[in-house]
C-alpha cells in the first residue's frame, strides 16, 4: 500500500558498498528492491520520485541533538526539532537527556519515543547516566535500554568524580550502552565563556582552557583501560581539542573501543567568530583556537573522527540576546550540517562524498548500535535522503523549521540542496523550490 | 575603543575647551537633553563625574541603579534599556558588570551608550583622562596628538591585569601615540597572552625593572570581587609589586604616579605615595569631568557612528 519508487537518481550507500545508478523501491517503511535504472520489478503502484541528477543516500543520523522536550517546548518541541532534521536530511537523531526534568527515566525514555509527539524523524533517546545528571548515584540502565535508550551520558555536565565514572563505563559496558562523555573539567572553567586565548583576554571574558576538555577525555581513557571489560565503549561528545583527538587516536591504537563526533562548527570556526561578543558563536565546548579547528579536520580526514554530529542546541531569541556571559550556550545545526559537510569536506578538502555521507550516517549507526539504519541495504529502514549534490544554496535562518534561529551560519553557502527526505518510507520533507 | 587618534585629539580638545567655558554659557550646550546613568555596579568617582559633567552641559540627568530598580525583579539589560528610551533618554551611560553591555545596548536600544565600564573589558573614558593627565605633565596639556606624541614615553601598568578594564582601555589606547606600554604583575593576574590585545605592550615581571624604566607608573587594584576562587599570597604579592616611597624615590623618582581608584592603602599602594608629591591621583578624578563632557557631547551631537566609545 505505502510505496514509493525513486527512479534515475545515484544511490551512495557507503556500508553496503553501492555507489551506481540506482532506482529503489520503499515499501512498508523497508527498503524492498534495488534495481538498475527502470528495472525494478515490484514497482506497481508505488508513487514514483523522479531523481535525475539527485543522490540518493540514506537518512542522516545525528547522535547529537537537544529536542528541549520535556520541559522547554519554548525552545524547541520533538515535534519541531525532528521537523528541521527532515529539512536537514536527518531521519535518526538521538535525543540528550538535559529536559526539564532530564531525562533520567524509562518513563520520560518512552514518553519522548511516543506517537503524540509527532516526531519527523526517529527519535532516539539517550538517558542521563546518573540521577538527575547531577553525577552521584546511577541509573538503572537495564531499564532504560529496554524503554528504548540507546546510550547514557550527563550531557552538558561531565562526570567528574573517578568512582563514578568507573561504575558508569563497567555498567554500561554489562548491557552494551555506550557511554557519552561531555569531557570538560568544570572546576577550570568557571566563569569561563569561551576559549581562553588572546582574543578572550581582549574581550575581558574569563576563557576555558583546553587542558579542561583533554584531561578529562584522558582520565576517561585511563579509567576505560583500567576496567578490561572488552565490552567498555567510551564516546568523547562535540570534541574540540587536538589534545584530545590525539587521546583518542592513542587509545584506539591500544584497542580501545573509544569513538569520537565533531561539530561542523568545531572542525569550521575559531575563537575569532566570537568577534564582538556574538552570542551566536557562544557554545560549550566553546570554538577553538585554529590550531585546534585544524586537528579537528585532520582528524575527520585520517579517520579517527567516528561522527559528525551537530549538538543541535536551540535557544529562545531573548535568550541569545543577552551579555555574552549570561547568554546560553549552543546553536542549532540541523539544518546545515549536510550542507556544510559537502561544501568544506566535500568539494574544498576533497573528503570524499562516500566518506562524508559515512560520517553522517553508517558509522554514526554503528557507534550507538542502529540496527538496519544508515545503510540502504535490502530490508533496512526505508530512511533516505535525496538531494542535488552540486546545487549551492544560502541558508537563511528565517527560514528554519526549528523554533530557534540561533546560528552563526546564517547567510552562508552551502552545497548540495535536500530534495526529499523519507524516514520509515514517509515522505517528511520536500524542498519546496 | 573604537577612536583613532584624531578622534582622541578631539576629546582632548572640547575637554579643555568646555573646561574652561563660562559655566553659564556651557550649560546651553546640552540644554534639557535627557541623559540616563545606569549602574550595574557600584560606583564613586566615574558615576559622579559623569553626573556633573552631564550637568554642567545642561543635561537633564536620570541614576537606575541595579538595586532599587526592576532590573532586581530580573529584567534584562534589552528591555531596561528600551524602557529608558521610551522614558526619553536621548542617550545612556553604562556602568555594567558584564564584558560586551555596553555594545548590547546600543545594539538593542539604538541610542548612543557611553561605555563607563563593563566587565572586565573596557573602561574608555578612564583612559582618556588618564591620557590627558599625562599630557598635562609630559606635553604641557597638548590636545593635538599625533601617532608620534607620546614617543619614548614608557608607562608601566602594574597590579592585576588580568580583571582590569582600566588596564585593557589604556593599553590599547597608549600604544597609538607611541607610548610604549609595559605591563606587570605576576602570572595570576598578568597571563602572557595580554601582549597579544595590541601593538606595543610587553611584560615585564620584576616591578623594580619596570619602574626604572617609566615616565609613568600606573597602579591597579587587585580586584578582590573577580577573582572567582583565585587564592594568591598577598604578603607576597606586596614584597613584589607594592609602590613603596623607598622605591619611588630609588628607581623612578619623577615618575607620574597613577591610580584609577579605589585604592587600598596599604596593598598596592602606601599611603605616603598616594598623599605625595609625585601622584596625580586626585587630578586624574578632576579629569574625569572634562573629558566626560567632551565625550557625552560628542555622543548627542555628532553622528550616530561617531557615537561609540
Amino acid at each position: 500500500m505505502n510505496a514509493i519508487a525513486i527512479r534515475n537518481g545515484h544511490l551512495i550507500d557507503p556500508a553496503a558498498g553501492v555507489d551506481a545508478a540506482k532506482d529503489i523501491l520503499l515499501k512498508d517503511g523497508r527498503v524492498a528492491e534495488i534495481a538498475g535504472p527502470g528495472k525494478l520489478k515490484t514497482a506497481n503502484g508505488a508513487d514514483v520520485l523522479d531523481a535525475t541528477g539527485l543522490t540518493i543516500a540514506p537518512g542522516l543520523i545525528d547522535i547529537h541533538v537537544h529536542l528541549r522536550e520535556p520541559g522547554q517546548e519554548y525552545k524547541e518541541t520533538i515535534a519541531t526539532g525532528t521537523a528541521a532534521a527532515a529539512a536537514g536530511g536527518f531521519t535518526s537523531v538521538a535525543a540528550m537527556p538535559n529536559t526539564v526534568p532530564v531525562n533520567d527515566s524509562p518513563e520520560i525514555t518512552r514518553w519522548m519515543q511516543a506517537p503524540e509527539r509527532f516526531a519527523l524523524a526517529r527519535v532516539f533517546p539517550i538517558a542521563a547516566a546518573t540521577r538527575g545528571s547531577k553525577g552521584e548515584s546511577i541509573n538503572d540502565f537495564a531499564a532504560l535500554k529496554s524503554a528504548g535508550a540507546v546510550a547514557v551520558t550527563d550531557d552538558g555536565r561531565p562526570i567528574l568524580k573517578d568512582s563514578v565514572m568507573r561504575e558508569v563505563l563497567s555498567a554500561a559496558a554489562r548491557m552494551g550502552l555506550c557511554v557519552i562523555q561531555h569531557a570538560e573539567d568544570t572546576r577550570m572553567t568557571q566563569g569561563a565563556s569561551m576559549n581562553l586565548g588572546p582574543v578572550s583576554f581582549k574581550l575581558g571574558l574569563r576563557g576555558m582552557p583546553t587542558e579542561a576538555e583533554s584531561q578529562i577525555v584522558e582520565r576517561d581513557i585511563r579509567l576505560v583501560t583500567e576496567l578490561r571489560d572488552t565490552r567498555a565503549h567510551l564516546h568523547v561528545a562535540h570534541t574540540s581539542t587536538a589534545a584530545a583527538v590525539a587521546a583518542v587516536r592513542q587509545a584506539r591504537r591500544n584497542g580501545l573501543r573509544v569513538t569520537c563526533e565533531v561539530a561542523p562548527h568545531h572542525f569550521l570556526l575559531t575563537e575569532e567568530h566570537v568577534g564582538f561578543y556574538n552570542t551566536h558563536a557562544k557554545m560549550n565546548p566553546p570554538l577553538r583556537s585554529a590550531a585546534d579547528r585544524d586537528a579537528m579536520i585532520e582528524g575527520i580526514l585520517d579517520g579517527v573522527v567516528d561522527a559528525i554530529a551537530t549538538d543541535h542546541a536551540p535557544h529562545a531569541t531573548h535568550e541569545k540576546e543577552m551579555e555574552f556571559e549570561l547568554a546560553p550556550n549552543g546553536i542549532t545545526g540541523l539544518e546545515t550540517a549536510l550542507g556544510l559537510s559537502l561544501q568544506w569536506l566535500h568539494k574544498e578538502w576533497k573528503m570524499p562524498i562516500g566518506r562524508v555521507l559515512s560520517l553522517l550516517s553508517a558509522q554514526p549507526a554503528a557507534l550507538l548500535g542502529l540496527k538496519n539504519r544508515g545503510t540502504l541495504a535490502i530490508g533496512s529502514y526505508a530512511d533516505v535522503v535525496v538531494f542535488d549534490p552540486k546545487a549551492e544554496w544560502t541558508y537563511r535562518a528565517t527560514d528554519s523549521k526549528s523554533k530557534a534561529k540561533n546560528t552563526p551560519f546564517d547567510g552562508w553557502t552551502m552545497r548540495g540542496k535536500i530534495r526529499w527526505t523519507i524516514s520509515e518510507g514517509r515522505l517528511v520533507y520536500t524542498n519546496p523550490a | 575603543m573604537d577612536l583613532n587618534v584624531e578622534g582622541v585629539g578631539r576629546i582632548l580638545e572640547r575637554a579643555t575647551a568646555l573646561e574652561k567655558e563660562d559655566p553659564l554659557k556651557r550649560d546651553h550646550i546640552l540644554a534639557k537633553r535627557r541623559i540616563a546613568l545606569l549602574f550595574y555596579e557600584s560606583s564613586t568617582r566615574t558615576r559622579t563625574s559623569f553626573e556633573l559633567a552631564a550637568k554642567s552641559l545642561g543635561a537633564d540627568t536620570t541614576l537606575v541603579s541595579n538595586l532599587s530598580s526592576s532590573i532586581e525583579k530580573g529584567e534584562t539589560l534589552k528591555d531596561t534599556g528600551l524602557t529608558l528610551r521610551a522614558l526619553g533618554a536621548e542617550a545612556i551611560i553604562l556602568r555594567h558588570n558584564s564584558s560586551g553591555a555596553a555594545w548590547l545596548l546600543e545594539e538593542s536600544t539604538r541610542l548612543p551608550v557611553v561605555n563607563a565600564g563593563d566587565g572586565m573589558h573596557e573602561h574608555p573614558t578612564q583612559a582618556l583622562l588618564d591620557l590627558r593627565t599625562i599630557l598635562a605633565h609630559l606635553r604641557h596639556g597638548a590636545t593635538n596628538v599625533t601617532p608620534e606624541t607620546l614617543s619614548g614615553v614608557t608607562i608601566t601598568i602594574a597590579g592585576d591585569i588580568l580583571h582590569s578594564r582600566v588596564a585593557r582601555s589604556n593599553m590599547l589606547l597608549l600604544p597609538r601615540l607611541g607610548a610604549k606600554v609595559v605591563l606587570c604583575g605576576p602570572k595570576e593576574l598578568l597571563p602572557e597572552i595580554a601582549t597579544g590585545a595590541g601593538p606595543g605592550i610587553e611584560i615585564e615581571r620584576d616591578f623594580e625593572a619596570a619602574m626604572r624604566r617609566s615616565q609613568v607608573i600606573m597602579m591597579l587594584r587587585i580586584q578582590a570581587e573577580r577573582l572567582a576562587g583565585l587564592q594568591l599570597d598577598l604578603q607576597e604579592y606586596k614584597a613584589s609589586y607594592q609602590l613603596t616611597g623607598q622605591r619611588l624615590a630609588a628607581l623612578a623618582p619623577t615618575a607620574l604616579v597613577l591610580h584609577p581608584g579605589p585604592i587600598i592603602r596599604g596593598m598596592e599602594i602606601t599611603a605616603g605615595v598616594a598623599d605625595g608629591s609625585q601622584s596625580c591621583i586626585l587630578e586624574q578624578v578632576t579629569n574625569g569631568v572634562a573629558i566626560r563632557m567632551a565625550v557625552m557631547e560628542r555622543a548627542l551631537l555628532s553622528t550616530p557612528q561617531g557615537a561609540r566609545v
